[in-house]
């Protein structure tokens, strides 16, 4: 039985950004690339939601202190 | 060798060859003595003089400098036959195993190889660790036939720490080595050695490097006897063993001999580098005390890493005993007269300070406010003596830096051991008291957690201006009332101040207008106009508070009603403050303690830390003299006295329960309990069983609490939350209940029970280490028992964890020290990596929030109404 991960109350919400929300979130921000962590190209979530390296990937999800929290990470080996 | 400064671009790390040993070797050493009957060091001896000099008048007989400036040069010793370095045996025997005993090719065929060849590389160019795929090797580069040769192979065991063994025989150094010189170089990528930095048969000695003296200094004794320092005396040991075996194999003596003088040597070569290295004993100094050795100088809390390089001494520091004083400010130390000449702050003379400064001069080294040392402008120092001390004054001018005692109001770092939180280390001002103690505030004492049982604690004196500024504005004491663990105070009243306050601000508190004047100038207040009328304890008390302070909220000793009456409490523990006015309620634990303190804690939120500590300042002495010392506070036995008729009732409900405990164990004997979900019939006997007893103790509890009143002292503080609880004095007064050990009731001992008094299979309460008599009535002697066994638990549990906590600290501390919080909220290591997106996710300083809240709404809103109601008026 296969379970689709990205169901589970406990996995946050991951979205790639396209190149042009990457690049606004990085300006925006003051953000360097390599500055941002990174996450594995073979992490689950990663390999079910199909991004690729470099892609960088929103975060969405429940925090105890601020409630809902976003962040972000690039797909980087 | 003096003057040359060259920056460091790479570090390599590898073994050093034998041809680089003696190339900076400066000479050969062969003869075992130091000195000659002269005394002068014998050439190509331990102490060659070609070794470099330490004796400051003597030049280098190598480099030219002068002792001191000289660094020393090393020698180096030609062993008559390899010896294994200790420290490359289990290398050497990992080595060994994965290549061939003939060839010298590691045990991987050509497609092995070439897999593991392209893995590594990669790795190691993108500068990577390659410990694991080495991890791999070492497990697959085992095969029974050689893939090249087609050599048998053999298992070769290490036995601890130096000898190989294959198969029966004992390998010796030399054919070690010689397997280890046939590893063809381009293998050696796979054994993870870089061939440019080292080669494994380098690992097996032939020549070894003497340390020059400067590492290896002799002491002069005060008889004029030399001792010599431990690693001399075991490279004399190697020296003379070295020589005896090249003789012997010289003279051709038999096989055997050669062979144990082999092994000595290698026994002292090895001691020489590790002397505790398991199995072998270690070498001992004539007086029977292990010799410390290289590997002994370097490891551990005394070595050269923890001892000398990370912990540093320091100067402008003092150590002594704390005891109390609450006369001082929170912000304040009292510091002996005895230190604050010995400890200074160097001043720099200006016109508009030089004749202070002359004074201090002119005072000396022995007379408080003088100066010890002062600093000329071309950098020379010179200590101040009461005979040259004219003539120094008399030089004095803008330029110098005089090095003064530190007099009241200078500030200071103080310091209380573990360092645990940042309230550790807090700046003070001084104040120079008599006596030989530092003197704190008591309010002091919960962040650095110190009591007055002997406690001593360390002091440093800032040397320059920033280090001043800086401290007076970050690390005083009022700035850290707060604490960041919690957003609450840590810095507040304890014991007394607390009970204190509750006995000024109780309904019933009354004093005649002199009387108050009288306290409050005691607690060194300003004087309130007269009002012609008796004081409450509350209005005292609303002189402390900021006129725009408003407040509420329930008091410690708030009984936790069902419904909450607010401001028509009975008990006096709803606190309302309006408008800098104490209308209502008891000032307690809740109120200005440390940990819990409301009113300190709006105090320094929405006033000020200097607020906060004029509060606290003056608080606690309004706190003693106004309630402790006008009543009179004292607690004894007498106060858990309780009358016959409550102790008949607490053995009655004793009784009683022990009898339901006897139905249980016999409704379970005969199988007509009823196993609660999940667990066992002997897992809810026990259960029921520890609830009856438990109810029985709380139940003795609530029948005490009932014959106690409110004007006894151990139950005032208890509720005020001055020092300990409800259930401290109920185990005095009426029954001290069960013991535990291991979360349970008591079961271990003998064979089916705890002690022998008991039958085999006894579970009732007596047998398992329920205590009915109270602390106050005495234990018998099976109680007792129980009681040490319960004791001893908690006992060896707080000792475990601190040993836990305390290395957990450690490793944490040590991730995350160089981690920052960046003007844009980000939290990022030394790199500028980004480790969290916004610090704590809601970017939130924990310490200027409401109790880690942000902010606290219904609070807020009843404040907002009490202002209203004010401005209405």
């Amino acid at each position: 039985m296969k379970i689709d991960i990205l169901q589970h109350n406990l996995v946050p919400e991951h979205v790639i950004l396209s190149d042009e929300e990457a690049e606004k979130v990085l300006l925006e921000n003051d953000f360097e690339a390599d500055e941002i962590p990174k996450i594995l190209p073979t992490d689950p979530v990663i390999k079910a939601i199909g991004a690729k390296e470099g892609d960088l990937i929103q975060i969405t999800g429940k925090s105890e202190t601020a409630g809902i929290f976003t962040k972000y990470r690039i797909v980087r080996k | 060798m003096k003057g040359i400064i060259k920056k460091v671009s790479e570090i390599d790390f590898g073994l050093m060859s034998p041809e680089t040993i003696r190339k900076m070797s400066v000479t050969k050493i062969v003869t075992p003595d130091t000195y000659d009957e002269d005394g002068y060091p014998i050439e190509a001896g331990l102490m060659d003089p070609r070794l470099g000099v330490i004796d400051p008048g003597l030049k280098c007989r190598t480099c030219g400098s002068k002792g001191g400036d000289c660094q020393g040069h090393f020698g180096h010793i030609n062993f008559a036959r390899p010896v294994i370095h200790v420290g490359f045996a289990d290398t050497i025997h990992k080595i060994l195993r994965s290549t061939c005993r003939k060839c010298g090719r590691v045990l991987l065929n050509e497609t092995e190889k070439l897999e593991y060849h392209d893995r590594l590389q990669s790795r190691i160019d993108a500068g990577e660790d390659i410990s694991r795929i080495l991890k791999q090797i070492h497990l697959s580069a085992k095969k029974e036939k050689c893939p090249y040769c087609e050599e048998e192979q053999e298992e070769i065991k290490i036995d601890k720490p130096i000898s190989l063994v294959e198969g029966n025989y004992k390998l010796t150094a030399s054919e070690v080595r010689e397997r280890l010189e046939t590893i063809p170089e381009e293998d050696y990528i796979y054994i993870g050695i870089n061939p440019k930095v080292a080669r494994p048969e380098w690992m097996v000695l032939t020549v070894l490097p003497v340390p020059p003296v400067t590492v290896r200094p002799s002491i002069t004794l005060e008889t004029g006897e030399r001792s010599e320092d431990d690693l001399t005396h075991k490279l004399v040991d190697i020296l003379r063993i070295n020589q005896r075996l090249k003789e012997n194999m010289e003279a051709g003596a038999p096989q055997l001999i050669v062979e144990d003088l082999w092994e000595l040597l290698q026994y002292h070569v090895t001691t020489y580098f590790d002397n505790e290295a398991s199995g072998v004993p270690p070498a001992r100094h004539r007086s029977g005390r292990p010799l410390k050795t290289l590997a002994q100088r370097l490891k551990g809390k005394e070595g050269r890493f923890r001892s000398n390089l990370a912990g540093k001494r320091v100067n402008f520091s003092a150590r002594t005993v704390i005891s109390p004083d609450p006369t001082l400010s929170i912000n304040e130390v009292g510091v002996p007269e005895m230190i604050a000449k010995e400890v200074t702050v160097p001043i720099a003379v200006t016109e508009w300070n030089i004749d202070k400064m002359k004074e201090y001069i002119n005072n000396g080294p022995d007379v408080h406010p003088g100066a010890n040392y002062i600093i000329r402008p071309d950098g020379r120092k010179i200590r101040v003596y009461d005979e040259t001390k004219e003539t120094v004054i008399e030089n004095l001018e803008p330029g110098y830096i005089v090095e003064r005692h530190i007099i009241d109001g200078d500030i200071v770092l103080f310091n209380r051991q573990p360092s645990l939180h940042r309230m550790s280390m807090m700046a003070h001002e001084v104040r120079v008291l008599p006596y030989k103690t530092f003197r704190l505030n008591l309010c002091v004492c919960p962040p650095y957690n110190a009591d007055f049982d002997g406690d001593e604690m360390n002091m440093h004196v800032f040397q320059t201006p920033e280090a001043r500024a800086e401290a007076n504005d970050i690390m005083k004491v009022q700035e850290h009332i707060l604490s960041p663990r919690y957003g609450g105070p840590i810095i507040g009243a304890i014991h007394d101040h607390i009970t204190g306050a509750y006995l000024l601000t109780h309904k019933d508190t009354v004093f005649e207008e002199d009387k108050a004047f009288q306290i409050i100038k005691r607690s060194k207040m300003e004087l309130p106009e007269a009002k012609g009328r008796p004081w409450t304890g509350k209005e005292i008390f609303s002189l402390l508070l900021p006129d725009k302070l408003n407040l509420v909220y329930k008091a410690e000793i708030c009984r936790k009603c069902e419904e909450c009456k607010q401001r028509d409490c009975e008990y006096d523990a709803y606190v309302v403050i309006s408008n800098g006015e104490l209308l209502q309620g008891v000032v307690d634990d809740k109120g200005y303690g440390s940990g819990s303190g409301k009113i300190l804690d709006a105090i320094v939120k929405q006033f000020s830390p200097s607020d906060a500590r004029y509060f606290l300042d003056h608080g606690t002495k309004l706190a003693v003299f106004g309630g402790v010392m006008q009543r009179g506070f004292t607690t004894g036995t007498a106060d858990e006295e309780i009358p016959k008729e409550a102790e008949d009732r607490i053995a009655e409900l004793l009784e009683r329960s022990d009898r339901r405990v006897e139905q249980l164990i016999e409704a379970y004997e005969n199988n007509e309990l009823e196993a609660l979900p999940g667990r066992s019939l002997r897992e809810t006997l026990e259960m029921k069983i520890m609830q009856v007893l438990g109810e029985a103790r709380d139940n003795t509890g609530v029948i005490a609490e009932h014959y106690f009143t409110t004007n006894n002292s151990a139950v005032i503080m208890a509720l005020t939350g001055a020092r300990g609880s409800m259930l401290n004095l109920t185990q005095i007064a009426t029954c001290v209940g069960q013991q535990a050990v291991r979360g349970g009731r008591i079961n271990r001992g003998y064979i089916d029970r705890t002690l022998p008094h008991f039958h085999k299979g006894d579970v009732g309460s007596k047998a398992s280490g329920f205590v009915h008599s109270s602390y106050k009535k005495g234990l018998d002697p099976l109680e007792f028992f129980f009681h040490a066994m319960g004791g001893r638990e908690g006992l060896v549990d707080t000792a475990i964890r601190t040993a836990q906590s305390g290395y957990m600290q450690r490793r944490l501390v040590n991730a995350l020290h160089d981690l920052s919080v960046h003007e844009d909220g980000t939290v990022r290591d030394n790199k500028g990596t980004i480790i969290q997106f916004k610090y704590g996710e809601d970017g939130i300083n924990p310490a200027k929030s409401d109790y880690g809240a942000v902010a606290n709404l219904d609070r807020l809103i009843e404040e907002m109404r009490l202002e209203d109601s004010r401005a209405s008026k």
